[in-house]
């Protein structure tokens, strides 16, 4: 009995139950639908071995939604629980469980796929490039961050869900205070993620660096190129630290190792540096591609070139450096001494300078523009009032001896969705926005998209910004509740409202991927925007090869210069493509890394053993593997080309316009 | 935001905006100075944007208006670096200078010898340790006025947040060090503290009662705790420090004397703490002597 004891979940409560039987239906429904409708073979030759990193990237994109939902949902439950005093709907154990998740899932299973996806959307294209540089070292990274979310999203059906915050700070992480598989499920779903965003980092890296296009200098990279670029020298630096912490502490959860326990010796505090180490430049990891995103989209709807290009490259690369100076500043209270918090103090208070400098730019960019207030325009606009007003907070709880104030409290808490909603959350949407046409040959409904937009700025507004003053008053974060007495009940309602105002936001979004999926027109041109780098010079949406003719740069905003001053993109015959074959060993091997993730987490040793084995055959089986991938013959470039309807050449350019 | 900050701590104080102490005093100061001039940043970005925003809308210019190609402008960029740099130079001057205010004996009362009290927690309970007084409480603390305090904080298990708002920001109680807070209360009254870390189940109620007294009356309170209360066995400690929620409890001895705290347990730090603690070293020895000559009583 006791084997399968470990398999039960430790607080099962109606909505959990209510989950498990949907996650069934759905699951069964998925089979079925799949089955009936004959498309287990499209499914496998389109999607599951795919390199595409068009494909990858969209896969990266419905991940990141859903995952969204999931984290949405934990937040609703939290506001809801927390929106009067002494309220009954969760208990102690679920609430803790239900925040660890949203902080997990929002960080790593939505935030971090959101900006992949953008990554591999666009960062190819926009360096005139046929794929990323490891096309199935890409399908690999996506497969395991799939598999690492999924095992994940199981634990609070099989189980038991992580219950000591997304920080997991040791010794409440460690086996004495957290005794159900949660924690293990953190330890082992966030390493087999991080694997993959690794590699993602390293390919990312090497793609921008040595894939280019002709003309294309450093100085010449589209803005969103160059915060992928930066973002990804961070993941570099940043994750190893992570897959370290996380082996360490799994072997202190599995095997009795003590790194992070501190009855025999072993540091708590270590455990705290390893995390922020890694979690303060993560958090530039999310926020640089989302500047790079706002970049474009000002610069398109300002009809501006953006100011202090120069500017804008350097700062992003003081913030990537003094983002691993800082992390200390998570832990001012950690007894450190005054030397030590001043130092911090001030790399922290450091950085709202390189950033300050963005905003200005950005604003900058508008000034003199002609300004067309579209949906991700209205996402980028209000982004710079209420991200300044996260960055200002920052400031505020850099200067540490007043951050003993607002340490663990709902002050903090105001601060960092502050700047992750605008930052993070209001660019992925405005990308979502911009670049769908580009992809899936439609556009959102505008009508919709603009609704949207209100309802979760006004929302966002409503629901973050009386933590500010309740945090101020003394609302410690993570309360499952408190007492009448205290008087946070009525700001509290007023978050709630403001959640519930979101999530209806959220819906608007799905509602508009339907509605304009059945009613917006297909014939949108390849320049919908009318914008200004080069992802917009191929067709929509984009053929398999990006590109049939490699263009020639010569400005960071070529495709522009190409439209307005007759740059000429491309030049020379259409000639044979060279493309990678796919492949379904990055899904097989993820789904045994999935194997070994989940017998690790209940310490089943024999499987994990033989799914470890499997990994490594795949590995062993790669190493040996001749694969060259093969041609797109230029015959069949052009055939392809003229099913577009126009052969996209310099003189086509100046046709196109805005459909706004 | 900020200004609705102002206006809610205008009509009914938030704790942390309402000191009660030196400390909380410095904290509040700096608050509301970085508020000020942080409010001042946000509304230069909104009427910029405001006006940029009014003036250049495209239903707004002619149909043929081709926005110019404009690099940068040194001069521009110049002022854009430049003032940011000088906001964080002030402010960085304020906040190191806090620094070592907060972390040292409370201004105005350097010249008294501290009041050492023993902040230990347990889930989901706050133990305190008047190893001068012999006493030991769980879940309230009362604490003279006009006497600097000395918390000495450690856990029995995860690591926790000891925060007193109205005197003062909160410091972590980990089970491998202690950690020391520097306090004092300026006038007599009931305050809130907790535990502002999270520790697992029962960390929402983890909080505790504070109550400021005359020196008179502290001692007096001291004295009927003499007189009224059990002495604290070991045994009974170990009960007490079983996870679970108790109201307030008075013993008279420390659990100190047969459960000391890890004070010197050096080899479990990070360097920057050491430096820390080795300024405190000589003081503990002193308290140490204390307890000794306490455990008499």
């Amino acid at each position: 009995m006791e084997f399968f004891q470990r398999f039960a979940i430790p607080h099962p409560s109606p909505a959990i139950y209510a989950s498990m039987v949907a996650i069934a239906l759905v699951s069964i429904g998925i089979v079925v639908g799949l089955t009936y409708f004959k498309k287990w073979g499209y499914l496998w030759r389109e999607w599951l071995t795919t390199v595409d990193h068009k494909k990858i990237g969209i896969m990266y994109l419905l991940s990141a939604l859903l995952m969204l939902f999931r984290g949405g949902a934990d937040a609703i439950m939290m506001r809801a629980q927390l929106a009067t005093p002494e309220a009954k709907l969760l208990d102690a154990q679920h609430y803790n469980e239900i925040f660890t998740t949203h902080g997990v899932v929002m960080i790593l299973f939505m935030a971090m796929p959101f900006i992949f996806a953008f990554m591999n959307l666009i960062v190819p294209l926009q360096i005139g490039a046929r794929d990323v540089a490891f096309p199935r070292l890409n399908a690999l990274s996506f497969w395991l961050f799939f598999v690492g979310a999924m095992l994940f999203n199981i634990s609070f059906v099989i189980g038991g869900s992580p219950d000591a915050g997304w920080t997991s700070y040791f010794p409440l992480a460690g086996n004495d205070f957290s005794t159900s598989v949660g924690t293990n499920y953190y330890m082992l779903a966030i390493q087999i993620s991080g694997i993959g965003s690794l590699m993602t980092g390293i390919n990312f890296c090497t793609t921008i660096l040595k894939m280019r296009a002709p003309g294309m200098t450093l100085m010449k990279m589209p803005m969103f190129t160059w915060s992928a670029f930066i973002a990804n020298v961070i993941v570099v630096f940043a994750f190893p630290v992570l897959t370290v912490a996380l082996i360490m502490g799994t072997a202190d959860r599995l095997f009795g190792a003590n790194f992070f326990t501190t009855s025999n010796g072993g540091m708590d505090m270590l455990w705290a540096n390893f995390f922020w180490v890694w979690g303060h430049p993560e958090v530039y990891i999310l926020i640089l591609p989302a500047f790079g995103l706002y970049s474009e989209i000002i610069s398109t709807f300002s009809g501006r070139n953006l100011y202090g290009y120069k500017s804008m490259v350097w700062s992003m690369v003081l913030i990537s450096l003094l983002s691993f100076l800082v992390w200390t500043h998570h832990f001012f209270t950690m007894g450190q001494g005054a030397l030590t918090n001043s130092i911090f103090s001030i790399t922290t208070m450091a950085i709202a300078v390189p950033t300050g400098v963005k905003i200005f730019n950005w604003l900058f960019t508008m000034w003199k523009g002609k300004i067309r207030f579209t949906t991700p325009m209205l996402y980028s606009v209000g982004f710079i009032p209420l991200f300044t007003i996260g960055g200002v907070t920052g400031v505020m709880l850099a200067m540490s001896a007043a951050d003993y104030q607002y340490h663990n409290t709902m002050f903090l808490v105001a601060h960092f969705h502050n700047t992750i909603i605008p930052g993070v959350v209001f660019a992925m949407l405005a990308g979502l926005t911009y670049y769908w046409p580009k992809f899936f040959g439609f556009m959102l409904n505008e009508k919709i998209g603009k609704t949207t937009f209100w309802f979760i700025a006004v929302g966002f507004v409503l629901a973050f910004f009386p933590m500010y003053i309740t945090g101020l008053d003394g609302q410690a974060r993570r309360m499952y509740t408190y007492s009448e007495s205290t008087g946070f009940g009525p700001l509290n309602m007023l978050s709630f409202f403001g959640g519930a105002l979101m999530a209806i936001a959220f819906l608007l979004i799905v509602y508009n991927i339907w509605y304009s999926f059945k009613n917006s027109p297909r014939d949108i041109g390849s320049d919908p925007w009318d914008a200004r780098s080069l992802e917009w010079a191929t067709h929509t949406p984009v053929p398999e090869y990006n590109f049939a003719r490699l263009p020639q740069i010569s400005s960071s905003q070529a495709f522009w210069d190409s439209k307005k001053n007759g740059h000429v993109l491309f030049k020379g015959e259409i000639e044979d493509i060279h493309m990678p074959n796919n492949s379904g060993v990055p899904f097989v091997m993820s789904c045994i890394f999935f194997v070994a993730g989940f017998s690790f987490v209940f310490a089943l040793w024999v499987p994990a053993v033989i799914a470890l084995i499997g990994v490594f055959v795949c590995m062993t089986l790669r190493s040996f593997e001749q694969d060259h991938g093969y041609h797109i013959h230029a015959k069949e470039v052009k055939e392809t080309e003229a099913k577009y309807g126009e052969v996209l050449n310099n003189e086509d350019r100046s046709r196109a316009t805005s459909r706004v | 935001m900020m200004a609705l900050v102002l206006i809610l701590s205008g009509c009914e104080p938030l704790l942390v905006l309402d000191p009660k102490g030196p400390q909380a005093e410095r904290q509040a100061s700096d608050i509301m100075l970085s508020i000020g001039i942080m409010s001042f940043i946000v509304i230069v970005v909104m009427v910029i944007l405001a006006v940029i925003l009014f003036k250049y809308r495209a239903s707004k210019l002619p149909d043929d208006y081709e926005p110019p190609h404009i690099e940068g402008n040194h001069i521009v960029e110049a002022i854009c670096v430049g003032i940011p740099v000088l906001i964080v130079a002030y402010l960085s001057f304020v906040s190191v200078q806090s620094n070592y205010i907060v972390e040292s004996a409370p201004v105005g009362y350097e010249e008294q010898e501290p009041l050492v009290v023993y902040a230990s927690s347990s889930d989901w309970k706050w133990h305190f340790s008047y190893p001068e007084q012999g006493i030991e409480t769980v879940n309230y603390l009362y604490v003279p006025t006009d006497r600097p305090l000395e918390f000495k904080l450690y856990s029995y298990g995860p690591i926790t947040s000891f925060w007193i708002p109205q005197l003062g920001g909160q410091k972590y109680a980990m089970a491998d060090m202690v950690t020391t807070l520097h306090l004092a209360a300026d006038e007599p009254g009931e305050m809130m503290g907790r535990n502002a870390n999270f520790s697992g189940k029962g960390f929402a109620e983890n909080a505790f009662n504070v109550t400021a007294m005359s020196q008179a009356d502290f001692d007096e309170w001291v004295q009927e705790v003499h007189e009224t209360a059990e002495p604290l066995t070991e045994s009974e400690f170990q009960e007490l420090l079983e996870p679970g929620h108790l109201g307030q409890m008075t013993f008279t001895g420390t659990h100190l004397e047969f459960s000391p705290a890890p004070e010197h347990n050096h080899d479990s730090e990070t360097t920057e703490t050491e430096a820390d603690h080795s300024e405190h070293s000589s003081h503990d020895e002193s308290e140490t002597n204390e307890e000794t000559d306490h455990s008499g009583h």
